[in-house]
């Protein structure tokens, strides 16, 4: 399923309650063109029959005590019925459903993490079994990131030392698209990532094979895919140009100058130890920004190392 | 801030009290530490001008870099900087000081018929104070620039990765590593220049009316001036606080908005915005006021509801405090906090709207002149219904979910805050021009100029509504390829909009060097600030005025009394247009109209009311 | 608009009786100053009531988080030399107020010496105020990164946290030792105009204005002494 916007203002509806908002949306749309057209209307018709002539001079004004009452309240009556529909959408949508599954978003420069009940973490894609009642439980490991699908409507800061959690129901099946709706830095637009809503089957297959490589990828090749999905080349090019970190080519297997520190062999050992723990060892001229920590499997690590050593 | 005021003009001015303000004292010295109101909001004028100009291309860069998707002319961190500083520039450094310091200080005393505002000396320090602050922000600009945001928030902002090299907190941070500390200062300063014109215009309405300028007949700018001036007596030193914290946080690590210390990094953006909701009242109160007075001035009638569009005015100053969770719908408020949020935001419509009813139903039966003032205030009354509208849509709680943080919002409030606003600040330039500098201006580029503002800024920022709802987020350096048709257009629209502003300064610039002399009353207007000589006298009435009716009841006005001035102006044009353009030595033709008699009781009775 | 009773701006004129030196040329009467004076300076306590607000709801987010901390890093503060302060603040602002009073009746020089007095108390504040930081530079009780406890009052280790305390209380503090030097600067000025003659029966505004200013100063430890030191 492509992301085209089925209507001209806004994206696909894949989720539960998304409808009732569109709904909302559309009802105060043409409520704001018809008062739109009702004002700016009687605005112009009002300069045009009333121009100044000679002679002809303004009436005086009445005193319209009532008129002003009347434009006071009604919208008054209005707001509250706007106030109270729009609640009630809004607490129906935020209510996690008994039973729900959990699922732990965590966001961190720049790149989304998620963690399934089984414990298999994955980034930069999130597998959800349609129709299923969710609950995403967001954190952030550095600075304000927001996890927000447009397909799902659904939006919701992610804050460091705080969880908050987002609830819904994936309705259609397909590709949407995750962005972070909070301004996070210098890569804070390329800190995207995908959900894929698919059948029971599907998404149990997914979980099975999150840890594993995909049949007949080699090592490297899974570890290039791994390496895209993890948000990495937001910050480390393979072509030899400076990003926010350094570029990764070419370094597996050669001498690298540290930050306050002796010169350090770019081997299998430094590689898994710049995953894991990124302060270690600081590339010299690179101490401006920090990576946070990344969580992989064994074999996944593997993997990437196995990548990162093909980048000449 | 009571001792006696003296500046060089006011000795000077003891030779002919009647002369022109502009020419009374002259010399650099005469404007560095002059006490004239006037002088000091032309230095105002001049000063958020440039910034208008500065903030303006940061825009342009902003826009054009979104041309294509990925990098067109900068790299993601130059973006970051370029829209942080496009806002902070814009909000700071233009529109907040806009109207209020620099066309209020100019029109306020003399609409309420005073020789000054109550502290003169105060006054001018406003003016150094926003100086001051804005050379922090230029020293930030060059040493880095910032890229948080205007919003500054927390931890991003707090939580310095250069920590311990040149400040002595502790272990690197994770936020930016731009020059935040410089522009949080620059931003504390000048909220003290906010927070003490603000003091000094409440004193001024208070105690500086003319006799017979009562509570009903003070103009609707006054009371939209009013009302800002009570929430950055009550709303900036909050912010002023909240800036100090996050610069001490960055500087020694207080451990307040961090969270990985302890500290609340939700405190921030709460202590933020509920001092900067009521600041974007700051913002776009004061241009509700000046559009009333275009509104009444080129239509000739009094104003309908006139009290109610006073009262909206002090309503929306008093909501202003009591919505600003509605910024952090999606952060992880609780809903109850939420609901309470949600109503008392939806509440903001009703003044609006009120303004609004009024301003078209006070056309209804004028009659009305479509000089340039008044286009601004059409379009004034277009772009900021729409803006209006919108709000609609960010109030409603299940909506704003989807919408919160995408382009939808920066429409939104481009809609009301250029779109209001800027619309307004230009109206009001366009219809006191005159009165400031004494020259007029070409009215065939005033409104090309209008019309393409106009034009651009529609182009620029509908297409951004679209942009929105359709998922795209705000502050995005890179976007989706879907998104680039949207883009282009609206990056076009800018360019309309940028092409536009600057037939506006052509136009305000040939009229300094070229214009035509202003009579008293170009616009033929029953407002007290029209009937003193184009530009003012020093103190800037020949005699202290007796007013007698309200600044919109035409009705008492005689026909003679509106139209000697556009006669004048008539007859100055015709001279503009013959072989001599200028006419220095034509005396100006400064004696208020004594046709209308003095309506003694009724001034008399205004007089008691302001003693009792 | 119609004008009348022509009045020439003639107030630089020595013989003009209504308007005495001391009334700003842009004033119609003494009242009219004074009216305007005391208002703007009403406006401008309110800013600084509200400039101090955001400290006071930092203290409250961060007491009702950790109540033990704040309970156990108040008992480290100095409770005699807050409450000499105290004494010493709440003397000051009742000869500040009997300085206005003295202005009041035309006593030029009881109104000095009750300046003097007030000024003197000031800087007993201050020099109070130096030996309490310096005691808690000593300890390690600083805020933000700083904070690194040692010597401290009894023999318990401060509970996690106490960071945050020194924070609010050294932002606390410290905003408010600024207003007193600040005031201490207004007191000085006002004291040499008076010296000079400037005021009178009929025209004390100034000492009037500072004295106000004054109050505040104290009302604002008022709240932060059992704030900080008591609860």
């Amino acid at each position: 399923m492509r992301l085209d916007p089925p209507t001209f203002q806004l994206p696909i509806q894949a989720a539960e309650g998304a409808a009732e908002i569109d709904g909302l949306y559309y009802f105060v749309y043409w409520f704001s063109v018809i008062f739109f057209v009702a004002i700016v209307g009687a605005m112009f018709y009002f300069v045009w029959a009333y121009r100044r002539r000679k002679g002809v001079k303004a009436e005086p004004t009445k005193d319209l005590t009532k008129l002003e009452l009347f434009w006071t309240i009604t919208p008054l009556i209005f707001i509250t019925y706007l106030f109270h529909v729009s609640f009630a959408v809004y607490i129906k949508n935020s209510t996690v459903a008994e039973g729900a599954m959990e699922i732990r978003v965590r966001g961190k420069k720049w790149a989304w993490e998620f963690e399934y009940p089984t414990g298999s973490r994955e980034p930069g894609v999130l597998y959800l079994p349609v129709g299923k009642p969710t609950k995403l439980i967001l954190s952030s490991e550095d600075v304000l990131h927001s996890f927000y699908v447009p397909a799902f409507r659904a939006k919701r800061d992610a804050v460091p030392g705080v969880y908050s959690h987002i609830a819904l129901t994936p309705t259609v099946k397909g590709e949407y698209q995750v962005f972070c709706a909070e301004y996070c830095g210098t890569s804070h637009s390329g800190m995207l990532a995908k959900v894929y809503v698919v059948s029971e089957e599907e998404y149990a297959k997914h979980l099975d094979d999150i840890d594993k490589p995909p049949p007949g990828q080699t090592p490297a090749e899974w570890g290039k895919t791994l390496f895209e999905k993890s948000g990495c080349p937001t910050c480390h090019s393979r072509d030899g140009s400076r990003l926010v970190g350094p570029s990764l080519k070419g370094v597996a297997g050669t001498m690298q100058p540290i930050a306050g520190g002796p010169p350090a062999m770019a081997d299998e050992n430094y590689l898994r130890e710049s995953i894991l723990r990124p302060q270690a060892k600081i590339v010299e001229g690179y101490t401006q920004q920090q990576m946070p920590p990344f969580v992989f499997k064994e074999p996944q690590l593997d993997a990437m190392i196995a990548y990162l050593k093909t980048l000449k | 801030m009571a001792t006696v005021a003296t500046s060089p003009e006011h000795h000077d001015a003891h030779g002919d009290p009647n002369a022109s303000f502009l020419d009374v004292a002259k010399g650099p010295m005469s404007w560095i530490v002059t006490l004239d109101h006037k002088r000091i909001g032309i230095m105002y004028l001049i000063s958020v001008t440039v910034a208008f100009a500065l903030g303006g291309i940061f825009a342009l860069l902003v826009r054009a870099e979104l041309f294509t998707a990925g990098k067109t002319l900068m790299d993601a961190d130059t973006y970051n900087r370029m829209f942080s500083l496009h806002g902070v520039v814009m909000v700071f450094l233009f529109i907040i000081p806009s109207i209020p310091a620099a066309m209020g200080n100019i029109i306020l005393p003399i609409q309420l018929g005073a020789k000054d505002v109550a502290f003169p000396r105060l006054n001018l320090m406003s003016l150094y104070i926003y100086i001051f602050g804005a050379c922090f922000g230029l020293y930030s600009m060059v040493h880095g620039g910032v890229d948080t945001g205007w919003t500054f928030y927390t931890p991003y902002s707090s939580s310095d990765p250069a920590c311990g090299q040149l400040t002595p907190c502790g272990p690197p941070g994770v936020g930016s590593p731009s020059a935040v500390i410089p522009m949080t200062l620059s931003a504390f300063i000048m909220g003290f220049s906010s927070i003490l014109t603000g003091v000094n215009f409440l004193a001024t309405i208070h105690k500086m009316r003319a006799p017979g300028i009562t509570w009903r007949r003070l103009s609707l700018f006054t009371w939209s001036l009013y009302a800002t001036s009570v929430i950055q007596i009550l709303a900036t030193p909050v912010l002023a606080i909240t800036l100090l914290l996050l610069t001490m946080e960055r500087f020694a690590g207080l451990g307040i908005f961090d969270a990985r210390r302890g500290g609340d990094p939700g405190l921030f953006p709460h202590c933020v915005w509920f001092s900067s909701h009521p600041a974007v009242y700051i913002m776009i109160v004061p241009g509700m006021g000046v559009v009333s007075e275009l509104i009444g001035t080129f239509s000739r009638r009094d104003i309908v509801g006139y009290m109610f569009i006073a009262m909206s005015s002090l309503g929306l100053a008093l909501l202003g405090f009591l919505v600003w969770g509605h910024h952090l719908f999606v952060a992880g408020m609780s809903e109850y906090a939420t609901m309470v949020f949600s109503a008392l935001t939806f509440l903001v419509a009703i003044p609006s709207g009120v303004k609004i009813f009024n301003w078209v139903a006070t056309l209804y039966k004028g009659s009305i002149s479509l000089q340039t003032p008044m286009l601004w205030a059409l379009g004034f009354i277009f772009l900021f219904t729409i803006g209006g509208l919108t709000g609609l849509f960010l109030g409603m709680l299940a909506v704003d979910v989807h919408l919160h943080d995408t382009y939808f919002v920066v429409a939104h409030f481009h809609y009301v805050m250029v779109g209001g606003t800027v619309m307004g600040f230009f109206g009001g330039l366009q219809d006191w021009w005159p009165k400031f500098t004494g020259k007029m201006y070409d009215e065939k580029k005033g409104v090309a100029g209008w019309a393409l503002v106009f034009l651009g800024f529609n182009v620029t920022f509908l297409t951004q509504f679209v942009l929105g709802s359709r998922g795209m987020p705000r502050r995005y350096y890179d976007y989706l390829p879907e998104f680039q048709q949207l883009h282009q257009i609206s990056t076009v629209g800018s360019w309309i909009l940028g092409l536009g502003f600057l037939i506006l300064f052509w136009n305000f610039a040939e009229s300094l060097m070229k214009g035509p002399r202003a009579p008293r009353n170009p616009w033929g207007s029953a407002a007290l600030e029209w009937q003193t000589p184009s530009p003012p006298p020093l103190f800037n009435f020949v005699k202290d005025p007796v007013v007698n009716r309200g600044p919109y009841e035409y009705h008492l006005a005689t026909d003679a009394e509106l139209d000697e001035g556009m006669a004048d102006l008539d007859a100055e044009l015709a001279k503009a247009n013959g072989a001599d353009p200028v006419k220095k030595t034509e005396p100006a033709k400064s004696e208020p109209a004594e046709k209308a008699e003095p309506a003694k009781s009724k001034g008399d009775e205004g007089d008691d009311e302001e003693k009792s | 608009m119609s004008t009348e009773a022509a009045s020439p701006h003639d107030e630089h004129e020595g013989d003009h009786h209504a308007h005495p030196k001391w009334l700003a040329h842009h004033f119609e009467t003494p009242a009219q100053q004074f009216d305007a004076d005391k208002l703007g300076m009403w406006a401008f306590l309110v800013q600084e009531l509200l400039f101090f607000s955001g400290l006071f709801v930092a203290y409250g987010v961060f007491r009702s988080w950790y109540p033990q901390t704040f309970i156990a890093c108040s008992h480290q503060l100095d409770k005699i030399m807050g409450g000499t302060n105290t004494v010493v603040l709440l003397f000051s602002s009742l000869t500040a107020a009997l300085a206005v009073r003295s202005a009041q009746v035309g006593n030029k020089k009881a109104t000095g010496r009750f300046l003097l007095i007030t000024i003197a108390c000031a800087c007993a504040f201050l020099v109070i105020k130096y030996f309490e930081y310096s005691h808690k530079i000593h300890s390690g009780l600083l805020p933000g990164y700083w904070y690194a406890p040692h010597d401290i009052h009894g023999d318990k280790p401060l509970p996690p946290n106490g960071h945050a305390f020194f924070s609010i209380y050294f932002m606390m503090t410290g905003v408010h030792g600024i207003h007193v030097a600040v005031g201490i600067g207004v007191l000085l000025w006002i004291w040499a105009r008076n010296r000079r003659g400037d005021f009178s029966k009929e025209y004390f505004t100034p000492v009037d204005l500072v004295a106000l200013y004054w109050h505040l100063v104290d009302l604002v430890w008022i709240y932060l002494f059992p704030l900080l030191y008591l609860i």
